[in-house]
């Protein structure tokens, strides 16, 4: 029986991955070859997605952007035993691509079934979990701590620290929530772990429960990952069915439950304490902070808010070992990220590398350069509330302090790339009217701000470029950033100026330094 | 968003208060069970919120506020065809802009301005496809490196596609 692999992941089925298998099948089974469709997750090379691979003894054999009506020639060729065609890759997991990444978190991604509990345990998983069983939770808070592990979502707070504080707390019922409202334009790592191995959240989860003696855990996805809301939903109940969840944890005396709530289009419902109200059935408005979360979060109640990464990284750092993820990285920024090769740009996907990596490298080396062909122009690193890097600063270290010295944010490593036609004043536009529609109103240097914000950029583009309106522009800016209660009001601006300090010939200003400085 | 059922649910029988009871469970937040109505109903009907607020203990306001607020809630049925065409940064710097003016010549329609004629063109922030931009829903299918001759192709055939079943 031969094995060919059709991812599912949202990315391959938004190329037709669906009907590429059933075509498979289809073909197989007129040609009399017995074969087994299986459906994996995606190995994040998304630019040769759907990308169809068949077991041979050499490896697995890939073949790249697979089209349904390819599939007839792909037989011809002899696809069942890997034979040559022009879509023909080679052996997947010695692609450079592939090779040259440290998958650590994602390290089953694409190899394995997303659904398949044994899949799971063969290729590593429950390893963290059964560790974190027969550690002292002390412990266990100290390990994380001494990995280094910060908050992958953007803010990169030390997760350890967020723990030991849930731990420490008294209360009737705490709670472990996943930040799985990945809303940021350039980012689809969480999405790729929710669709493509489930597990190793789930089994994230269930750990900070353990740890933090809560016991039951809410996914909060957003709605526009239907997929991913199908996928956990699923993984959950087989998960369950295997004893994983439930009332005893493998068969010990802890229990934890685990639901998915499903969001409901609100941006600002990825920044925690809005998520929180969400959760709770209210509109996404923030809350002031302290109290934080990790004293009086869900229901006020002590709470481990994490994002998907951060959480899907625990079982790794507990199977072996803080001081194995800890020696991966640079100065404080400890381990790996999986950066997300996003906009314009030839081989876009996930490259999960230690810190201290350069954009450089991203763009060229694993990017390829741009999708248009014309030079790169601009990179937005972090999210749309991340600065725009000109090609000066693609040399600075992916870490977390370089980053913030020169006024960038590395956040959760999404990284768009514009090519040489952008027009980086109509980008700080949208980044104001983006706020301006994503607001949740509760603080006027945010609600008010954002719209004023939008007509400032639309005068001066309109060539009213006075020294008046650039200066109101970056007053604006300053209340915003000093008065925002969360960072949706508070580092819109960081797009903005960074558009305009480094691209003003886009906004019809001359590039004088007379200009830049406030 | 993708997964609302479109038109061709079959209207939703019985009292408001019937159809509130039918989705209130145990525990469940107000979301969920305005998911839970919309994901039937294709949206949320103004009848129901008055019973809804009764049973979940809320004021009217509140359960209108959190309808209002969330751009995924809809208080209108959707239209037989809604295309959702990714504005964000990503989609940016592949043409999506360029893709959003051809969408609105092809169709007829303006962007968020709710239903016309058979089509609501909806903008979306992000839909997770950031490396293969644009992207779009139609009907809640998901499509990737969306080219204006692939838009049409699809568009098309989500239209054909909805008359048929309006012949069901």
């Amino acid at each position: 029986m031969t094995r060919i692999y059709v991812p599912c992941d949202s990315s391959a089925l938004a190329l037709g991955a669906d009907r590429v298998a059933l075509a498979v099948a289809a073909e197989a089974q007129k040609r009399g070859i017995e074969v087994e469709v299986v459906r994996n997750g995606s190995r994040g090379m998304l630019w040769l997605e759907p990308l169809v691979e068949v077991e041979t003894a050499e490896g697995r054999i890939g073949y790249s952007n697979v089209d349904d009506d390819d599939v007839a020639a792909l037989f011809d060729a002899d696809l069942a035993n890997g034979g040559a065609h022009e879509k023909r890759l080679g052996v997947v997991d010695t692609l450079p691509w592939l090779a040259k990444q440290q998958r650590l978190t994602f390290a089953r991604i694409g190899i394995t079934d997303p659904l398949s509990t044994d899949d799971y345990v063969k290729h590593g998983g429950l390893e963290g979990l059964r560790k974190a069983l027969e550690t002292d939770g002390d412990a266990a808070c100290e390990a994380l701590l001494e990995s280094g592990l910060r908050g992958r979502g953007g803010a990169a707070f030390p997760a350890g620290i967020k723990w030991r504080t849930v731990r420490a707390a008294l209360a009737p019922q705490k709670y472990i929530v996943c930040n799985a409202d990945e809303g940021d334009s350039g980012t689809f790592s969480d999405r790729l772990v929710m669709e493509s191995d489930p597990y190793m959240l789930i089994e994230g989860m269930i750990i900070a429960g353990i740890v933090t003696r809560a016991t039951k855990g809410y996914i909060y996805v957003r709605s526009e990952y239907p997929h991913a809301i199908a996928t956990l939903n699923r993984a959950i109940d087989k998960a369950r069915d295997a004893g994983w969840l439930g009332a005893s944890v493998l068969g010990s005396d802890k229990a934890f439950e685990l639901e998915v709530a499903k969001g409901a289009g609100s941006y600002v419902c990825g920044e925690e304490t809005a998520l929180l109200e969400s959760l709770e059935g209210k509109r996404g408005v923030v809350r002031a902070k302290p109290p934080v979360p990790a004293l009086v979060g869900l229901f006020g109640q002590p709470t481990v808010i994490n994002n998907v990464i951060t959480l899907a990284t625990v079982p790794i750092i507990f199977a072996k070992g803080a001081a194995f993820y800890r020696d991966f990285g640079m100065g404080r920024s400890r381990g790996t990220l999986p950066f997300q090769i996003a906009g314009n740009v030839k081989q876009g996907g996930l490259v999960e590398l230690a810190f201290g990596v350069t954009l450089r490298e991203l763009i060229y080396e694993y990017g390829g350069g741009t999708a248009s062909g014309r030079p790169a122009r601009a990179a937005q690193v972090g999210g749309p509330l991340g600065t725009y890097l000109p090609e000066s600063q693609w040399d600075i270290p992916m870490d977390y302090e370089a980053y913030a010295a020169v006024g960038a944010v590395v956040g959760h490593g999404g990284i768009v790339i514009h090519d040489d036609t952008s027009n980086l004043a109509d980008l700080a536009q949208y980044a104001m009217h983006f706020c301006a529609v994503e607001s949740c109103g509760k603080c006027t240097p945010c609600r008010i701000g954002s719209t004023r914000g939008v007509e400032v950029i639309a005068k001066i583009r309109a060539g009213d470029t006075s020294p008046k309106q650039v200066t109101l522009l970056r007053d604006l800016c300053d209340t915003m950033v000093s008065g925002s209660l969360c960072a949706m009001g508070g580092m819109t601006p960081y797009p903005v100026l960074s558009a305009l300090d480094h691209f003003p010939e886009d906004f019809g200003l001359s590039k004088k330094p007379s200009q830049k400085a406030a | 968003m993708v997964q609302m059922p479109h038109k061709h649910q079959n209207q939703p029988t019985g009292t408001p208060d019937e159809r509130v009871a039918r989705h209130l469970k145990k525990g469940a937040s107000l979301l969920a069970v305005l998911h839970a109505i919309q994901d039937e109903a294709g949206y949320i009907p103004a009848d129901l919120i008055a019973p809804l607020a009764q049973a979940m203990s809320l004021s009217r306001a509140e359960v209108h506020g959190v309808i209002t607020y969330y751009h995924h809630f809809r208080s209108e049925p959707p239209a037989r065809v809604t295309v959702q065409l990714c504005r964000a940064e990503a989609c940016r710097s592949m043409g999506t802009e360029t893709l959003a003016a051809h969408i609105e010549g092809h169709t007829g329609c303006k962007f968020d301005s709710g239903h016309q004629v058979d089509t609501e063109l909806e903008t979306v922030y992000c839909l997770g496809q950031c490396a293969l931009s644009p992207a779009m829903t139609i009907n809640g299918e998901l499509h990737a490196r969306v080219t204006p001759q692939k838009f049409e192709r699809l568009y098309e055939a989500a239209r054909v596609h909805a008359s048929a079943e309006d012949l069901v």
